[in-house]
């Protein structure tokens, strides 16, 4: 198959514009040069309504086509006494490419959205530290900054999956939808630790936010040195409040809730602090009874986007092109093996550059549907050879009830009315 | 696992030209964050000790940082039907927030809608009782979070009734029971004979 991203990519008034100058010059070659000029009827008659009219104003800050407002995140059902507990969806289906749009990036939040004034507020650094320091957000925007395209998942995406006995029929973002990669731009947290001198002994830190309820993790010192940083913009531009605004702690490829947003304290410490989702949600109970703490990394794991749950294909036959997104919070993407017939066969998919580390990669494979019934998987290996497994070898590890880490492979089944469901394959 | 290139293999399904495309492409690397300061920066301002107390509320599982104060059982009981029973429940069981209380989350084992309550509420499935650790864990919580709508408005005092009683719930301490800083951090939980660290990470 032939991509052209150059043509494809061109924006509908641009493209627009080309097939009208190519077909006046059609015209010109073609038309009667002798013909009376006056008997020709102005060009607005045989053109669509944009192009004879002026086009209306543009907004001082840009929104997506009026014709797209159904592509929103999706909100998890919530009741009155958990209305604190808030659960927004990526909705995956509508992403190609590696950046989710910062409007569309998942949220999960514990205790409400709290309204910070850039301000007045700070970062505090104190604990096994010989300075105790704290950073006012003028004074933190001035350090140097790094720049890194990340995924970020929620530690129970696909929850769903993990949890219900019968595969459910949902849209994609609805079943793993707590996973958006983005840009994020901050100061790296050696920069402010090591100013302000760490102590003999310290080994842990427990990040804290400013929100309702002071949301706090314990993380290893060692880590956060080395991959750490304080992300104070996404995509370009200061974070969004669902993200943490004005600041928010970012660690590659660990579970989201360990990416404390509206950071606000950064306690030095010689001991995890064993905080309230560490020691309840966020450990996860294994197939012998264990209770696994501290499991930070977000395993390797795919997913097919188009076609996906509850799309339905145009045409019972024909080409359909299948992609998807693949990460790993080990490193980077090796290989994504597709199979469109439920695992009987495998073959490599295209990798789109760029393909980085700890963030997602588009793949894509060329598809002849026969119209038959046909299931699509997707299965990715990552840069330290880890590979996804199936979900029957995923809940052997694992008590019944645990869903948190769930990186399976993810199945649809392609009916031959074209329409996509989620299976377990 | 079959090897990669198995698309050949497939009977009339894959474009041939699925196979010669897919190669590995160059990686990308990112830049590694500085590990040192560059020097000459030094924008941080002296915090001072009161900041620190003002806002230090972390509580450890030595004990450390424990304040002063004390709650009973009997205080806590009282305590939890005005300020948590309307979410929790009232034995700390029924929900619908996380569970307080037993041996599993909040949708117990012989319940018999179980499998129709998880796919409802998959997030809640969770207890107190058998996966946490440290019951100081329980203080630190209650105090910085709860009660929902309005944490950080309970005293040190109600924080420790509260804790002592939803010890007691979970079997833990006996009706008696009164929680301050030395009688917390000798209460042993369930959750910690169970625990096993993922961190550090072994080598795959």
């Amino acid at each position: 198959m032939t991509f052209k991203p150059g043509r494809k990519g061109l924006p509908t008034h641009r493209r627009a514009f080309l097939g009208g100058g190519l077909a006046m010059g059609m015209a010109a070659l073609g038309g009667d040069a002798t013909a009376a000029a006056p008997a020709s009827p102005p060009l607005a008659a045989r053109m669509p309504d944009s192009m004879k009219t002026l086009g209306g104003a543009d907004l001082a800050y840009g929104q997506p086509s009026v014709h797209e407002q159904a592509v929103q995140r999706l909100a998890h059902p919530s009741t009155a006494q958990t209305a604190g507990f808030a659960i927004w969806r990526t909705p995956l289906q509508h992403q190609r490419g590696i950046i989710t749009p910062s409007g569309l990036h998942f949220s999960v939040h514990h205790n409400g959205l709290p309204d910070i004034a850039p301000d007045r507020h700070a970062l505090m650094v104190h604990g096994l530290v010989k300075r105790p320091l704290r950073f006012d957000l003028e004074r933190l925007l001035r350090y140097p900054m790094v720049s890194r395209i990340h995924f970020l998942e929620c530690a129970g995406n696909s929850a769903t999956n993990a949890l219900s006995p019968t595969a459910m029929n949902q849209t994609l973002g609805d079943l793993a939808g707590e996973v958006s990669c983005a840009e994020w731009t901050g100061v790296p947290l050696s920069y402010l630790l090591n100013e302000a001198g760490l102590k003999e002994g310290a080994t842990w830190v427990v990040a804290e936010g400013a929100d309702g309820g002071s949301h706090a993790r314990s993380l290893p010192l060692s880590a956060l040195l080395k991959d750490g940083f304080v992300a104070l913009y996404q995509n370009g531009e200061r974070l969004r409040p669902s993200q943490g605004y004005p600041m928010r702690l970012f660690m590659p490829g660990w579970e989201g809730n360990v990416n404390v947003k509206w950071l606000h304290r950064l306690e030095v410490t010689d001991q995890p602090a064993y905080t309230k989702d560490e020691s309840g949600l966020y450990a996860q109970v294994l197939d012998n009874g264990q209770i696994e703490r501290f499991a930070f990394h977000m395993d390797v794991k795919s997913v097919i986007t188009h076609p996906s749950g509850l799309q339905t294909l145009p045409e019972a036959r024909g080409f359909y092109e299948i992609g998807g997104l693949a990460w790993s919070g080990h490193g980077r993407i090796a290989k994504v093996e597709v199979s469109v017939d439920g695992g009987k066969s495998w073959a490599l998919a295209q990798l789109h550059a760029p393909v980085l580390d700890r963030a997602f990669t588009r793949f894509t494979v060329p598809w002849q549907w026969d119209g038959k019934k046909a299931t699509l998987m997707s299965r990715a290996t990552d840069e330290q050879g880890r590979s996804q497994p199936a979900r029957s070898e995923w809940k052997r590890k694992y008590a019944m009830q645990s869903f948190h880490h769930y990186n399976a492979v993810q199945a649809w089944r392609v009916g031959t009315d074209g329409r996509v469901e989620n299976v377990y394959a | 696992m079959r090897r990669p290139g198995a698309a050949l293999g497939l009977v009339g399904v894959w474009l041939l030209a699925a196979a010669a495309q897919a190669q590995p492409l160059q990686p990308i690397t990112q830049p590694a964050m500085a590990p040192t300061t560059p020097p000459g920066i030094g924008l941080g301002l002296p915090l001072p000790q009161a900041q620190i107390d003002r806002f230090s509320i972390t509580i450890f599982p030595d004990g450390r940082n424990l304040p002063t104060g004390q709650g009973s059982v009997a205080q806590g009981a009282r305590l939890y039907q005005a300020q948590c029973a309307a979410c929790h429940g009232d034995t700390g069981i029924e929900g619908p927030a996380a569970r307080l209380a037993g041996s599993d989350g909040f949708f117990g084992w012989s319940d018999p809608l179980r499998v129709l309550r998880i796919r409802k509420y998959p997030l809640l499935v969770l207890s107190v009782g058998a996966r946490w650790p440290y019951a100081t864990t329980l203080f630190d919580y209650v105090r910085r979070a709860m009660p929902h709508p309005a944490p950080k408005s309970l005293s040190d005092d109600e924080v420790y009734a509260l804790t002592a009683h939803l010890l007691h719930l979970n079997g833990l301490v006996p009706s008696t029971a009164v929680m301050n800083r030395e009688a917390l951090v000798r209460v042993t939980m369930p959750g910690l004979a169970r625990t096993v660290s993922a961190w550090p990470p072994t080598a795959q």
